[in-house]
């Protein structure tokens, strides 16, 4: 469903990908694993053009945006491109970026009121009832900041789901949370695997990863290290690096 | 006027032709109540007085004399601030006006048979105005200099000035002009008498805008003298027993009518009537009353006359100004109502246009940016002063004549339009970069997110400081006085010149901002409040 194909990203004249490939078939649940600083967020937001990349491709069912030095589309063409391929992926992000001045209620309506041209009391119905998937009904009407961090991240996954998107990437979605808030928000997700989401998920946290990845891939500097079924690189890693990261605790 | 002849009869200082046109743009600044800045449009008025001699065909094809005669209407430019006993308030009755020149105004009138219309403005501008054909005739001690004569024609002198000394009643050390040397002398700025006063050297020159500060001065024992037009030396000399005129009156200029020039046919019809009022004796009944009759006058008659000196003249009507605030207070009302209704409608231009400004500035394409930038850079960088009298005097250079209050308008809104786009600017940006990527991932357009997302999260954090800037323009208003507007301030300055009451008039008009502004303040915290709901039970998010 997602075809990554050399890609190349360069900050600065550094370059951090630099002819990166990748396949995502639909319904897989791909984690993404690495050190800090290894390209994991920009990564995802590459596929849905939070940032530029200068070479390659990125295609998300049959929608293709190209780097900004490759020739094949128009600007306007790969405007367009852009701009469906975010409406076809949600993002959720490690700071939530729920919408401040709106209620819960209107951050989860406001796109699919005014980008997807939905009835107002068809999109709050839909609202409520993803809000009631996270259980976070009673909370409709409240602002962002009266919320938990691990409720406002509920939230914003209420809010792509609203969206109805065909993949979502998670970008560190339980980093800024302590474990009893990472672990209702970790519920939510399992909760999305279980019903078949296409998933891309840049975490830390190693044994959700595990339990519930169909795909693991291990970054590194901007390089693919290791890609593979979860089981086998959990289990049995081949990269040397691979086996360091995931180590076991010296103590 | 008060500056008295800033230059003497014709022939009596040579002059000199290459200073004409500086000296144009002395006579158009000199006078009386001006505040600082507006000397800084002295650049501004060169450029003015070098476009006159083009505008003045262009304006006004209609002939004044027919257009007056079929409207039945006169319309009558002076400025009644600080102007007796010129024009001025009656301080018994501040909602009249009186004043020498207003019975002259209404004798032509009455002649010409037509209703006579009144104009204020401010003096500094009164060629200017006449110009641009706010008003039919300029009747205010304008005196008639070759220099002026080169922008606007002038009828026959209808008064002789002189200039006088006053001193206080218990010092008899002055008698001469001779006798001021070596003592402090008070006089107008940049008038005929300074000019004196330079010559005799060896005096310590005060210079004063007004004409009350120097006889405030004088009482005061700041200064030993006043050297000024003989009619403002009379009028706040005779009532005050404290002071004197001093010795004999000195040096001679005429006043005179001025109108387009283009306008020959009306000069030549005021002409008749003032001769016709001369020979019936009205002018001088007129001049006896106010006590300005005196042997320079027959001048009038004989032109070059001969002088003999002739000092009567007891006035009948001057006397102290009698205190009364109620009539007052209807007239501040009155310029409070400009004030705010000039606030509120450039406000409103200032803050949509200053959003349009930001928005091109930070999301338009190169070109945009660019043009953006420079009018926030040029309104912001040159004086509002200067941009109003473009926008009034200038423009109508090229076929664009805006009424005072569309030019107060445009003027102010314009120019703080420019600061709101840089607080607007601010705003934005402070938003937080998260905001913009979860609205882009959720497939928003540049426009959605703009609209939805940044702007009302912005809107609150520039409340603050746009409230700062109303309460600013709010002030700022009273510079438009100087295109003919009567606002508070003006108001304020125009009474208070008039019944010297400075102090009490000064603190209704100082409670008559603050209680404009002070709701203001109150309903911008209201409104952030209002913006904000999310936080308000919460406790402040910064307690130190």
């Amino acid at each position: 469903m997602i075809k990554i194909r050399s890609l190349f990203k360069q900050y600065d004249h550094q370059p951090l990908f630099k002819g990166l490939n990748l396949d995502i078939e639909k319904g897989s649940v791909v984690s993404l694993i690495g050190p800090s600083g290894s390209g994991k967020s920009t990564l995802l937001r590459c596929i849905n053009r939070l940032e530029t990349f200068q070479g390659g491709y990125i295609s998300v069912g049959g929608q293709t945006h190209y780097g900004t030095q490759e020739k094949k589309h128009s600007l306007a063409q790969n405007e367009r491109e852009t701009t469906n391929i975010r409406r076809k992926i949600g993002m959720v992000f490690q700071q939530f970026n729920l919408f401040p001045h709106m209620t819960v209620i209107s951050n989860i309506t406001v796109s699919p009121i005014h980008v997807l041209g939905a009835e107002r009391s068809a999109a709050e119905s839909h609202a409520i009832s993803l809000l009631r998937k996270v259980r976070l009904e009673d909370k409709a009407l409240c602002y962002p900041d009266q919320l938990s961090g691990g409720e406002q991240q509920r939230v914003a996954i209420s809010r792509t789901l609203a969206m109805r998107p065909e993949a979502i990437l998670f970008d560190e979605p339980t980093s800024s949370l302590d474990p009893e808030m990472t672990r209702e928000v970790l519920r939510v997700i399992k909760d999305l695997v279980l019903e078949g989401m296409t998933i891309i998920l840049a975490t830390h946290e190693m044994s959700f990863a595990k339990n519930v990845s169909t795909n693991v891939v291990f970054l590194e500097k901007g390089i693919i290290l290791e890609y593979g079924d979860a089981k086998d690189i959990f289990n049995k890693p081949k990269n040397d690096r691979t086996k360091i990261f995931l180590g076991e605790c010296p103590w | 006027m008060f500056l008295s002849g800033r230059r003497l009869v014709s022939g009596v200082i040579p002059y000199h032709k290459n200073l004409a046109v500086l000296n144009q743009v002395r006579n158009l600044l000199s006078r009386k109540y001006r505040p600082f800045i507006i000397r800084c449009t002295l650049l501004l008025h060169i450029c003015f007085c070098a476009l006159w001699l083009n505008i003045s065909d262009a304006l006004a094809n209609q002939n004044t004399l027919e257009k007056i005669k079929n409207s039945g209407i006169l319309t009558w430019g002076f400025d009644a601030e600080g102007g007796a006993p010129y024009v001025f308030h009656d301080p018994a009755h501040p909602d009249k006006l009186i004043g020498f020149e207003v019975d002259i105004a209404q004798s032509i009138a009455r002649e010409l048979g037509v209703t006579l219309h009144y104009f204020q403005n401010a003096w500094d501008s009164i060629l200017l105005s006449l110009q641009r054909g706010d008003f039919d005739i300029a009747l205010n001690g304008i005196e008639i200099t070759p220099d002026r004569e080169q922008a606007v024609l002038f009828t026959h002198p209808y008064y002789v000035y002189t200039e006088q000394i006053v001193t206080r009643a218990s010092d008899n050390r002055i008698n001469r002009l001779e006798d001021i040397k070596g003592k402090k002398a008070g006089t107008l700025y940049n008038t005929v008498a300074k000019r004196m006063l330079d010559e005799l050297g060896e005096v310590t020159v005060n210079t004063y805008n007004g004409q009350i500060e120097p006889f405030k001065d004088l009482l005061l024992n700041r200064i030993d003298a006043v050297f000024v037009d003989l009619p403002i030396a009379q009028y706040y000399t005779l009532p005050n027993p404290q002071l004197r005129i001093a010795g004999e009156p000195v040096g001679e200029g005429y006043y005179g009518i001025a109108v387009r020039k283009e306008d020959a046919a009306l000069a030549e019809e005021l002409n008749k009537i003032i001769e016709k009022l001369l020979r019936s004796g009205e002018l001088k009944k007129i001049y006896n009353r106010w006590g300005l009759w005196n042997a320079s006058q027959e001048k009038l008659f004989l032109h070059e006359g001969l002088l003999q000196r002739y000092t009567e003249s007891q006035p009948s009507i001057i006397k102290k100004p009698p205190h009364a605030t109620t009539p007052f207070l209807i007239i501040l009302l009155k310029g409070a109502l400009v004030t705010v209704g000039i606030s509120i409608s450039s406000m409103m231009l200032a803050v949509s246009l200053g959003l349009i400004l930001a928005i091109i500035r930070l999301y338009g394409n190169k070109w945009l940016q660019k043009i953006a930038t420079a009018y926030i850079e040029v309104y912001r960088g040159t004086p509002l002063l200067i941009q109003l009298y473009i926008l009034y005097y200038g423009l109508p250079n090229i076929g664009i004549t805006l009424s005072a209050f569309a030019a107060a308008i445009l003027g102010l809104g314009m120019n703080y339009a420019a600061c709101e786009a840089e607080i607007y600017r601010a705003g934005i940006q402070s938003i937080h970069k998260g905001q913009t990527d979860a609205a882009l991932s959720l497939g928003m357009s540049k426009r959605l997110i703009l609209q939805k997302i940044i702007l009302p999260q912005a809107f609150r954090i520039t409340i603050p400081p746009m409230t700062n800037d109303f309460i600013a323009l709010f002030k700022d208003s009273s510079l438009v006085s100087v295109i003919a507007l009567v606002e508070l301030t003006k108001s304020y300055s125009i009474l208070a010149t008039a019944t010297m009451d400075f102090f009490k008039l000064g603190i209704i008009t100082a409670f008559l901002y603050f209680g404009m502004s002070y709701p203001l303040s109150l309903f911008a915290r209201r409104l952030e409040k209002k913006l904000k709901p999310y936080d308000q039970n919460s406790q402040p998010l910064q307690t130190i």
